[in-house]
C-alpha cells in the first residue's frame, strides 16, 4: 500500500472518475437532461418554427429548454447516492470539499455535452443565425457555470427531501432568476449582431454571478452534507 | 437520544454496544464514525495527545454497516480503487486481488457489485473498511448475512483488531456480548 498526500483536486477527480463511471453505465442524469431537451426542443420548433425570428423570444425559448432541461437531470448526482444508500460510504471516506468539487465538475460535464448537442439543432430547427458568435460562446460558457453553481448545492439541499422535483424547482428558480434574465439579455444581443462591448455589462454581471454563486455553494456545503 | 453517555476507550479494546431495537446502537456508530454530528456533546479522537479531526480522523475510522450500501454499478474492483484512492491510498490490482482473495472473491473482482448476494457484499465491506488498516473499526450488526466461512473470517478480523487498534460492535445477539473486553448498554 502507498500512501500519497493527495489534494483536494486529485481527490475530487477520483469522485468525478466514479460519477462518470456509473453515469454511463445507468444513464441516470444524461437520459432525463436530454429526453426533456429534445422533447422542449421539438415542442418549440412546432409552435414557432422558422418563420417568427425575434431575437429576444429565440433566446428565451434557447434558455427555457437549458434550464427545464436542467432542472430535469442535475439534481440526480446527489439525489442518486441518497436513493442507492451510498450517500453514508462517500460521507465515510472523502472529504467535504473533494465531494462538491467532484459533483460539480460531473454536473458542468454533463451540462456542457448537453449543450453541444442542443445547441446545433436548436439553431438548425429555428433556423437562427448567430451574428456574433464570440459573444454567444461567453455568454453560454458563463451562463452554465452560474447555472451549474446553483444548482449543484440546491441538489445537496433537496436530496434529503421527499418531494426532491418539485422542491429542487422552487428552490432553483429565484436563486437563478438573476443569471436567467442576464443570459438572456446576453443571448439577445448575440443574436442581434451587437458589438461585444455592448454585452460587457451582462458579461461582468454572469461573471460576478459564478463567482459568488460558486464560492457561497463551496462554503455552504459543508453545512448542508454534515448536517 | 443519548444523555449522560461519557466513555474512554484506549487502545487494544473491544466495546460491544447492546441494546434494544431503537435504542441508537447504529445512530451512536454513525456519530463515532463522523457521519452524523450529534447534537450536543463532543466526540474526541486524539493519538498522542494531539486531537484528530477531518480527512486525519477519517484516514483512521473504518465502518461495516447493513446501511452503509457500495456502488452496485461499478465492479467489485472498481469499488475498492476509487474507496481507496479517495482516501489517498493507493494499491496495485494485484494487491486489491490479494485483498479479495483473504474473503473468497479473488475471481469476483470484475463482477458488478448489483451481482453480488447480500453476504458476497457484506464480505466486501470488510475488505473495504480494512482496506486502510484502521485504528478504530466499527462493526454494526456484524455477523448479518455472513455463512460460517464468513463469520471465521470475521474472528481473524476481531483477533488482528485488537492488536492494531480498538474495536467497536454494536450488537442485539447476546451471544456475540463475549467478543467484548467492555460492554456498553444503552437500556439502562
Amino acid at each position: 500500500m502507498e500512501i500519497r498526500s493527495s489534494t483536494w483536486i486529485s481527490k475530487s477527480f477520483w469522485v468525478f472518475q466514479k460519477d462518470i463511471k456509473s453515469e454511463l453505465r445507468t444513464r441516470y442524469g444524461l437520459n432525463a437532461l436530454l429526453m426533456f431537451a429534445v422533447v422542449t426542443l421539438t415542442a418549440v420548433s412546432f409552435a414557432v418554427g422558422q418563420f417568427f425570428s425575434s431575437p429576444k423570444l429565440i433566446s428565451s425559448l434557447f434558455w427555457i429548454v437549458v434550464f427545464f432541461s436542467s432542472m430535469s437531470g442535475l439534481a440526480q448526482v446527489f439525489i442518486k447516492e441518497e436513493e442507492s444508500k451510498t450517500v453514508s460510504l462517500l460521507k465515510l471516506v472523502a472529504s467535504n470539499e473533494s465531494i462538491f468539487l467532484g459533483k460539480l465538475f460531473f454536473n458542468l460535464i454533463l451540462l456542457f455535452l448537453l449543450e453541444l448537442i442542443i445547441v446545433p439543432l436548436f439553431l438548425i430547427l429555428l433556423g437562427v443565425q448567430i451574428k456574433n458568435f464570440g459573444l454567444f460562446v461567453f455568454v453560454v460558457l458563463l451562463g452554465t457555470v452560474g447555472l451549474v453553481c446553483a444548482t449543484t448545492i440546491i441538489a445537496a439541499i433537496v436530496a434529503k427531501a421527499h418531494v426532491k422535483g418539485a422542491l429542487f424547482a422552487v428552490l432553483s428558480f429565484p436563486i437563478l432568476l438573476p443569471l436567467l434574465i442576464t443570459v438572456i439579455y446576453g443571448t439577445n444581443l448575440a443574436f442581434e449582431g451587437s458589438e461585444f462591448s455592448q454585452g460587457w455589462n451582462e458579461l461582468k454581471v454572469l461573471i460576478s454571478y459564478c463567482v459568488v454563486m460558486g464560492v457561497g455553494s463551496f462554503l455552504l456545503f459543508d453545512f448542508v452534507w454534515r448536517e | 437520544m443519548f444523555e449522560g453517555l461519557n466513555f474512554k476507550l484506549r487502545e487494544g479494546t473491544i466495546l460491544t454496544v447492546v441494546g434494544k431495537n431503537g435504542s441508537g446502537k447504529t445512530t451512536l456508530l454513525r456519530i463515532l464514525a463522523g457521519i452524523l454530528s450529534p447534537s450536543k456533546g463532543k466526540v474526541l479522537y486524539s493519538t498522542n495527545g494531539e486531537n484528530l479531526k477531518g480527512e486525519r480522523l477519517q484516514k483512521i475510522i473504518s465502518l461495516v454497516a447493513p446501511d452503509l450500501c457500495l456502488y452496485d454499478e461499478l465492479t467489485a474492483l472498481e469499488n475498492l480503487r476509487f474507496l481507496s484512492k479517495v482516501q489517498g491510498f493507493h494499491f496495485t490490482q494485484e494487491e486489491l486481488v490479494k485483498k479479495m482473495e483473504q474473503v473468497g472473491l479473488a475471481n469476483r473482482g470484475f463482477d458488478l457489485v448489483g451481482s453480488f448476494s447480500s453476504g458476497m457484499k457484506q464480505r466486501l465491506k470488510y475488505v473495504t473498511a480494512l482496506l486502510k488498516e484502521p485504528l478504530m473499526l466499527l462493526l454494526d450488526e456484524p455477523k448479518a448475512n455472513l455463512d460460517e466461512e464468513g463469520v471465521s473470517f470475521l474472528e481473524e478480523v476481531i483477533r488482528d483488531q485488537k492488536g492494531r487498534g480498538i474495536l467497536i460492535w454494536a450488537t442485539n445477539s447476546s451471544e456475540e456480548r463475549e467478543y467484548g473486553d467492555q460492554i456498553l448498554n444503552l437500556d439502562k
